[in-house]
């Protein structure tokens, strides 16, 4: 098709290393609106823990090597909300003293766009449907929804796509006690924030918890495997792709 | 830098049941409250604008504001002091209480006077120093210092207040653990009545000065501060020199913002605008007025990154929401100003060699800038100390090692591939024959835990380029 939208796919580093799947069902879920994904093979990371630790001067060093690896492309897409919202903090903030580099990682910044956002606020396109038969639950990411705006995106493609029954938990806003490196620096802070945020995820009787952040989800699984519980955690567009028809027959 | 204090103090948090409990009355309390109040009032965001324009513009001009300010205030018969330092501070207002010739002296509560140790100062004096507001009263009682910028016992159950009061007040009818909460208040106020009608000096914060008229507005909930304002002889007015607005009319969008973002409350129990000494026509009032301008820093917040720090109004609503202060309330910060605020306002002051884990011990979820009516952003400041903290080297040497090679490999794609894959089929030899991987050797803080998930057998960019060929 000559007017397919070309998207640069950045996996992320949690998604590359431990959940290939999630960035798999990304790739259908965009190629499945229309677009032509390119996986550039020189991506890395988006700098964020180096950012976050107030390291500068190699943030910067991250980010360039991530606008020359995708400044080809008009639109940058990501299954997590919190690498996009670094890569446009930081674009914004770190390269205030070079024009030309500006120009570049403001370029790069703006066509960045969380996977849900993509899909709802740019696209808007219908993508196929079919019930799965989920109850669940979802956690809002705090960089998705704050920095981004990221709060009816995903609840509504579950609802359309997947017709996924969610039920709100209390405090879904609140953070999951994962923040990085935040949950190794105070293990003992981040695991009551993470029981926390349990309470809440069981007390809505949902089999599974879906989030839009794999930090987020393997701080909530690996907790939940260790207190033995048996609620799932999932991206959401697992959920969203034929992965997520799959899981479903299996499950019958 | 987690082996320090905080962390032991963190430790100590987690395990306080009583303080656990205490702690859910910011949440089910403050927090809710302040929802409601702010979801009723349509124009909240236009207003919240509206303040922080004001603000912008008073500091951006505070010199000129705060000489208009002392103008008034000397015009009315008051005299305005101005104190670069907390001991600077701590000497005017002593050398005040002895030309007053006091011996007891009544507080309305106040942060500032918390950040420059007054009481500890005034009591090596030999004067008695009464806090009159409620919160503070039980935690003078108890020897400790605030929990919370804005209740600050917020730490205490009710019962460990009636154990206290039972220990504290001998000489009146004991009250028991089962103590009504009205009983309570009612022994407090009988015990404080005392203190005001003896009191030769009372002192007290300013919410706000107002550059235009020489006043200073008090907003309180118990009427503390108009009694400590208007009975002693003597008034001491202590201000942070950043509370300056130029004119009444500013001050109306700041009440509007400032007791619903603290508390819920559309408006305080007493909003009270005081203007210098007693005058011929009035009947009560102090015959000498006095205003400690404080700087303490503020000056060089004033001329760098951190100057929106100083629109902060001390309301509390970044503490209310931030998860983590929530987990340990405001002692374990260890530090004057707790919660999101104190991150960035105490190492500010105090400097991060002290107050280093304040800006790391944050989850940056961005929760405290949304609920802050002035809207700071108090996560970017928090980063920005971070910053600092990494220029000057103050982080571990194994964060700063290991950032360093994690940036080095970002760099360099293929290294990148290659540590990745490699990483993962190390983990593959952990897991054994489990779904999940219980132990990670360098990743105990993870692992002592939660489970480590575990990967697929190779990465995604492996099997991209398998699947393309």
């Amino acid at each position: 098709m000559a007017n397919q939208l070309k998207v640069g796919f950045f996996v992320t580093c949690l998604v590359n290393a431990f959940r290939p799947r999630i960035a798999f069902a990304a790739i259908e879920l965009l190629e499945q609106a229309g677009c032509c994904v390119d996986v550039p093979e020189k991506q890395t990371c988006c700098g964020q823990p180096n950012y976050n630790s107030g390291d500068f001067t190699n943030t910067r060093k991250t980010l360039e090597q991530f606008i020359a690896c995708y400044e080809q492309y008009d639109f940058i897409v990501a299954p997590s909300g919190s690498c996009i919202a670094t890569l446009k903090k930081a674009a914004d903030e770190l390269f205030k003293e070079d024009k030309d580099w500006q120009m570049r990682a403001q370029k790069v910044a703006n066509g960045c766009f969380e996977l849900s956002q993509f899909l709802v606020d740019v696209l808007n396109v219908d993508l196929p449907s079919e019930a799965r038969d989920i109850k669940a639950t979802y956690h809002d990411s705090c960089s998705g929804l704050r920095a981004l705006g990221i709060k009816n995106q995903p609840r509504q493609l579950l609802k359309t796509v997947a017709d996924v029954q969610i039920v709100e938990m209390d405090d879904n806003e609140v953070c999951c006690g994962f923040g990085g490196t935040f949950c190794v620096k105070y293990p003992d802070i981040s695991t009551k924030l993470v029981d926390e945020k349990i309470q809440h995820i069981e007390s809505t009787g949902a089999d599974c918890v879906i989030g839009g952040d794999l930090g987020c989800l393997l701080n909530i699984e690996g907790r939940l495997n260790r207190l033995g519980k048996r609620i799932r955690t999932h991206h959401f567009a697992e959920i969203l792709s034929s992965q997520g028809c799959l899981a479903k027959k299996a499950s019958e | 830098m987690t082996d320090s204090l905080f962390t032991q103090q963190v430790t100590a948090a987690l395990t306080d049941t009583a303080l656990q409990t205490a702690l859910k009355n910011v949440k089910n309390g403050l927090t809710a409250k302040r929802h409601a109040a702010v979801t009723a009032l349509p124009e909240y965001e236009r207003i919240r604008r509206q303040a922080v324009r004001i603000k912008n513009k008073t500091l951006d001009q505070l010199d000129t504001y705060l000489l208009e300010y002392e103008k008034h205030v000397t015009a009315h018969g008051g005299r305005v002091h101005w104190a670069e330092t907390p001991e600077a501070a701590c000497e005017i207002i002593e050398g005040i209480c002895r030309d007053a010739k006091a011996e007891h002296i009544v507080k309305g509560k106040s942060m500032v006077t918390e950040e420059i140790h007054l009481n500890a100062h005034l009591e090596k004096q030999g004067y008695e120093v009464t806090e009159t507001d409620l919160g503070e009263y039980i935690i003078q009682l108890a020897e400790e210092t605030p929990s919370h910028i804005i209740a600050p016992a917020i730490h205490k159950t009710k019962e460990q207040v009636a154990r206290l009061f039972g220990e504290k007040h001998k000489l009146l009818d004991g009250v028991t653990e089962h103590s009504p909460r009205v009983d309570l208040v009612a022994e407090a106020r009988r015990m404080l009545r005392q203190k005001f009608l003896a009191a030769d000096v009372g002192i007290t914060g300013a919410n706000f000065l107002i550059a235009e008229s020489g006043q200073h507005v008090l907003v309180t909930n118990e009427g503390n501060g108009d009694l400590c304002s208007l009975l002693p002889d003597t008034h001491i007015v202590v201000s942070g020199i950043e509370k300056v607005l130029p004119t009444r009319q500013d001050v109306g969008p700041f009440l509007r913002l400032l007791t619903r973002s603290a508390v819920g409350q559309h408006i305080s129990n007493y909003v009270s605008f005081f203007s210098g000494p007693k005058k011929p026509e009035d009947r009560d009032g102090p015959s000498d007025f006095h205003v400690v301008l404080v700087d303490n820093g503020r000056s060089q917040m004033l001329n760098s990154e951190f100057k929106s720090m100083l629109r902060c109004v001390r309301c509390g609503a970044c503490l209310n929401h931030c998860p983590v202060y929530g987990a340990i309330g405001g002692h374990a910060y260890h530090s004057v100003y707790s919660g999101p605020m104190g991150a960035v306002f105490s190492p500010l002051l105090e400097g991060l060699k002290k107050h280093g884990d304040l800006p790391n011990a944050c989850t940056l979820n961005g929760r405290c800038q949304v609920a802050c009516p002035m809207d700071i952003p108090l996560p970017d400041m928090i980063r920005q100390l971070r910053h600092q903290a990494w220029s000057h080297t103050l982080n571990s040497r194994a964060s700063r090692w290991g950032l360093g090679c994690w940036a080095f490999i970002t760099r360099h794609p293929g290294i990148y591939r290659l540590f990745v894959k490699l990483a993962i089929r190390l983990l593959a030899v952990l897991k054994g024959r489990s779904h999940y991987i219980k132990y990670v050797p360098f990743g105990q803080s993870w692992s002592a835990r939660r489970d480590f998930p575990l990967p697929e057998t190779s990465t995604f960019m492996e099997q991209w380029k398998k699947k393309k060929g």
